[in-house]
């Protein structure tokens, strides 16, 4: 038309939101890099690292399979099989004074940050020692000591939380950053919405991890966004977003790296989408018959677990011999803590009553 | 001393809170460098600082989200709703979120949701609400109202802090209407406790927020018909001070509530129920009550005049129940 | 191209929402509007532009800037200064205030104040037209504030899966009340925005009428064919506070002078004058009519009674006649 201005454009510009690269799109780590991360973070926190992965699964394989179906679990039962390596590769990463606001598919985030198995099995069984001493259940857990904050059932409430969070440090000048996780399905909210806006506009010291596991209980992410991937949402805030290889801890770990380093230099918020896949129904009551074998058993063989040991065995971190132990070693553990959490006690009834409010005793 | 004004008793509540405790900060739309839409928060910016008087994105969810994850680390955040209408917006992390958390898992959330209520300045169905009731109607809420700028400045204070989430409701009609002297100390209102406005002896009027002024009106007209009429201000809405309402019933026997909101599911029918169950033996007619229509808040001054409850409509209750 | 009927039409339109606002600003200095009085001048050309690219079947739902495209649907200069007069004889009978009204004949949805609530009401109203295999299209508008909120997200997300016909203009005129973009998102380009939905975005000048109107057309002609929603960021600039009370001391002066250069009207009627589409006598002639048109609607509305009183207790719910 005639009469635009020469300084604005008309027509239909995307002009880039930084110079940086906006999405490193990227299927995994190479082989030379992943040589080199195995070399620079070290033998420990890498068998650590797989001790979490095994420990989780060995405690939802528990808590699915054998407990729920036994009647033991009071209400439902939301695992992260096959998600293992997000929560491990990221939370790993958290210094003490960190805080990590997990979702209820990133059970090796409250591990990692200290709650206990015995005590979450409590939880799951509604008993006094849960870690909300039975009033509320399953994944709905916190512990502000260990600097856990817990979701509720609104998916992406967490997400303007975290952003608080962040605000708090950020006031008052302290080098923490929060790690706030959620998955495919909670981006469509609002509140996923307004919290990462709100984030970037302030340039809070937040990592955004979205678990995206292609599901959202029935509905496939393709039903919930007309995007390919949750990272393309990044440049719409001003914010980093990157694609990570879900179904790889040590590209997780990677990627959170940079993001944290990224954080605690005050340039605000990134937005990590670790692409994995469900194993699993959304709850222990749904077959998820939905999704074809086909797919699962393709998944199957990217589990990020075995996946994970075969580049310990061949980086030489571990042994056949030592894997196997720590297997025993965490069969043993989750058995401990079945036989503690099923000692404990139901509350008292009474115990319903108290606190809604601030009681001097606390 | 001049006299401060109700407004000017919040702001100066907050101010004080502010310099008292670094904890405490402001987030919300406009707050900053436009000293809040009611200039509630005036001058806050250039007396604290952009990193405690913070100007948001249109996103009370994420306002309110923020300032539940700012209470977590230990801050003591004040979140403003620019009209209290717009808390709808946040019910999610509200009542879900922040009145849950204690309970479910021993984090308190110590923080204030505040905002401009009440009708009576043609505002319209999106700028007058009274949304009280369903935040009444949530354990682990706080819901205070006050009338006074006594009561304005001791409440904020109160709120700011008190250990668990305060909906703090000011009437916008009351902002720059009522005025007194404060005293120059520091002090509080005690969130819960009601205050008895006018003591009477033949009837009594339970109300709170601007309509306390419509009770005292109405006050004044029925002592020359020989009707003494108590007026308690109720302060708080949540929790409720029933020790201050049942002793009034027990000398008084005739009792009435007076609310702005609308009528079904306003906190009279709660309030009724509480006599009913606690004192029915000293009621000498019934509880009855005075409120708003049930329908939206119309805009037009005709409308907004019928809609809301008037004087006229106080002294007919009063005078039947005195029949009684 | 639009024909030199239209050309005259659109200048038509803008003139009367420019001078229909003013007559509003005036009534308001004279204290006779009840309430605030919200302007969109120097927005004109956005309202409009879009409004005018609709077709008889399509579905509008307008912000409180947007008195043009009010107008061109069929909603006449009295209807307005009824509703800012709190008359009964307004399309609310005086219930709800300013240009919060709707007819859903005309294809208007009326707003509500929380902003973004439009965007999921017309993603169903467009879900419905796809549903019911009709080929109208569904056109709202939100501000560069109103981007921050859960309904804009949710909203044009859901549109975007169930690619339904709706055409959502960001208004971006620099300003939410007292916060510059800068503080509303950190990456100003709105049609960014565009991508992280999955559906067309265009750019265009929002001062420039027949940029608008033509972005428009493309948009709706991109929406009526089945390919979902699509998002135009408009770039202009809120030359008034954000309602008649605020002076807009926050704003910095010389962003308001270097856009009142581009004025949306002035602009308009530069180019129909130099492209001799309107002579000056045809020029006088719409205004003649438009100031005619203004007075009377105004004497009108004046004249209309307030409400009475009990009318506040009906219409809360359905009501058998």
């Amino acid at each position: 038309m005639r009469q635009h201005d020469k300084d604005l454009h008309p027509s239909a510009k995307v002009p880039s939101v930084r110079e940086e690269k906006l999405t490193e799109g990227r299927e995994s780590v190479g082989v030379a890099l992943q040589s080199a991360l195995v070399h620079s973070i070290g033998a420990e926190p890498l068998r650590r690292m797989l001790y979490y992965m095994m420990l989780t699964r060995e405690l939802e394989n528990r808590i699915e399979r054998k407990l729920y179906r036994q009647g033991k679990i009071v209400g439902g039962v939301y695992v992260g099989r096959g998600q293992e390596a997000i929560s491990v590769g990221s939370c790993t990463l958290t210094r003490p004074q960190d805080v990590v606001c997990p979702s209820h598919r990133d059970m090796a985030a409250f591990l990692i940050r200290g709650m206990t198995p015995p005590r979450i099995l409590a939880q799951y069984m509604g008993r006094r020692d849960g870690y909300t001493r039975g009033r509320d259940g399953n994944m709905h857990m916190g512990d502000l000591k260990l600097h856990v904050i817990s979701f509720v059932s609104m998916l992406a409430d967490n997400v303007p939380v975290a952003a608080g969070v962040g605000l708090a440090f950020k006031m008052r000048k302290e080098d923490r950053v929060v790690l706030c996780y959620f998955g495919d399905g909670a981006t469509s909210r609002g509140d996923w919405h307004e919290g990462l806006n709100f984030a970037s506009v302030e340039k809070l010291p937040v990592v955004y991890i979205c678990n995206n596991n292609q599901f959202a209980y029935s509905t496939p992410v393709q039903l919930q966004m007309a995007v390919e991937n949750v990272a393309d949402r990044a440049p719409a805030y001003g914010m980093l977003g990157e694609i990570v290889d879900g179904n790889d801890v040590l590209a997780v770990y990677d990627a959170t790296r940079r993001a944290i380093e990224r954080a605690r230099a005050g340039l605000g918020p990134t937005l990590l989408e670790c692409k994995t896949f469900r194993m699993t129904g959304h709850s222990a009551h749904d077959d998820a018959s939905y999704v074809s074998r086909e797919v699962f058993e393709e998944w199957e063989r990217k589990d990020p677990i075995s996946r994970y040991q075969r580049v310990l065995l061949q980086e030489e971190i571990i042994s056949q011999e030592k894997i196997d132990a720590m297997q025993r070693q965490v069969i043993e553990e989750i058995d401990q803590a079945v036989d503690w959490a099923e000692s404990s006690p139901y509350p008292e009834p009474e115990d319903c009553l108290r606190g809604v409010y601030y009681e001097d005793d606390e | 001393m001049s006299p401060t004004t109700y407004l000017e008793a919040i702001r100066q509540g907050i101010w004080e809170e502010m310099e008292r405790d670094e904890r405490v900060f402001i987030l919300g739309e406009d707050v900053g460098i436009y000293g809040g839409a009611f200039k509630v928060t005036e001058g806050m910016l250039e007396r604290f600082g952009a990193h405690r008087v913070i100007d948001t994105p249109i996103s009370e969810s994420a306002i309110v989200g923020a300032a539940i994850g700012a209470a977590y680390m230990g801050l003591r955040p004040i979140a403003e709703m620019q009209f209290i209408d717009f808390i709808s917006c946040a019910f999610d992390q509200i009542t879900n979120f922040a009145a849950k958390s204690r309970y479910r898992w021993g984090a308190g959330v110590p923080m204030v949701i505040r905002g401009p209520s009440g009708g009576g300045v043609h505002g319209g169905p999106f700028h007058s609400q009274n949304p009280e009731m369903y935040f009444v109607h949530t354990p682990g809420l706080k819901v205070v109202a006050p009338s006074t700028a006594y009561d304005a400045k001791g409440l904020i204070k109160a709120a700011i802090r008190d250990e668990d989430p305060v909906i703090y409701l000011e009437h916008k009609f009351l902002y720059r209407r009522v005025k007194e002297e404060l005293p120059q100390d520091d002090y509080t209102v005690p969130i819960g406790k009601a205050v008895i406005r006018r003591p009477g002896r033949d009837l009594v009027v339970l109300t709170y927020g601007a309509m306390v002024y419509i009770a005292m009106e109405a006050a004044s007209e029925l002592v020359k018909e020989g009707i003494d009429l108590e007026v308690i201000d109720l302060r708080s809405l949540l929790p409720l001070d029933k020790e201050t309402i049942l002793e009034s019933v027990r000398r008084n026997n005739k009792v009435f509530v007076l609310h702005e909101d609308t009528r079904t599911g306003g906190i009279a029918g709660e309030i009724a129920a509480v006599i009913c169950e606690e004192a029915f033996e000293y009621l000498d007619g019934p509880v009855l009550r005075v409120t708003a229509l049930d329908t939206p808040v119309p805009y037009s001054p005709p409308l907004e005049e019928f809609f809301l409850p008037k004087v006229p409509d106080v002294l007919k209750t009063a005078r039947m129940l005195a029949s009684y | 191209m639009p024909t030199k009927t239209q050309l005259h039409e659109l200048y038509y339109w803008m003139q009367l929402t420019r001078i229909l606002e003013e007559k509003l600003v005036a009534l308001y200095r004279t204290g006779k509007v009840v309430g605030g009085v919200y302007t969109g001048r120097g927005q004109e050309a956005i309202a409009i532009g879009t409004a005018y690219a609709l077709e008889k079947d399509d579905l509008l739902a307008p912000m409180i800037r947007n008195l043009g495209s009010l107008l061109v649907r069929g909603f006449c200069p009295e209807d307005a200064l009824a509703q800012y007069l709190a008359r009964a004889t307004s399309p609310t009978r005086g219930r709800d205030c300013n240009l919060h009204m709707g007819d859903l004949g005309k294809g208007v949805i009326a707003p509500i104040s929380m902003l973004g609530a439009l965007i999921p009401v017309m993603a169903g109203a467009a879900l419905a037209v796809k549903i019911q295999k009709k080929r109208s299209v569904a056109l709202t508008y939100i501000g560069d504030g109103g981007t921050s909120t859960t309904d804009f997200h949710e909203g044009l997300n859901f549109a975007a899966v169930r690619k339904v016909p709706l055409v959502l203009v960001i208004e971006n005129n620099g300003w939410a009340y007292s916060t510059p973009v800068a503080r509303q998102t950190a990456n100003p380009e709105f049609v960014i925005r565009a991508q992280a939905y999955g559906v067309a975005g265009f750019q265009v000048d929002g001062n420039d009428v027949l940029a608008v109107y033509e972005a428009a057309c493309k948009a709706m002609d991109h929406a009526r064919q089945g390919n979902g929603p699509v998002l135009i960021e408009a770039k202009t600039m809120r030359m008034r506070g954000h309602a008649e009370h605020d002076d807009a001391w926050y704003v910095p002066r010389d962003e308001i002078e270097h856009w009142k250069t581009r004025d949306p009207v002035d602009r308009f009627e530069r180019y129909l004058r130099e492209t001799g589409s309107m002579s000056e006598e045809e020029r006088n002639t719409i205004l003649r009519r438009i100031n005619g048109e203004v007075d009377r609607a105004a004497e009108l509305a004046e004249q209309g009674p307030l409400p009475s009183g009990e009318d506040a207790a009906g219409g809360v719910y359905h009501e058998t006649t």
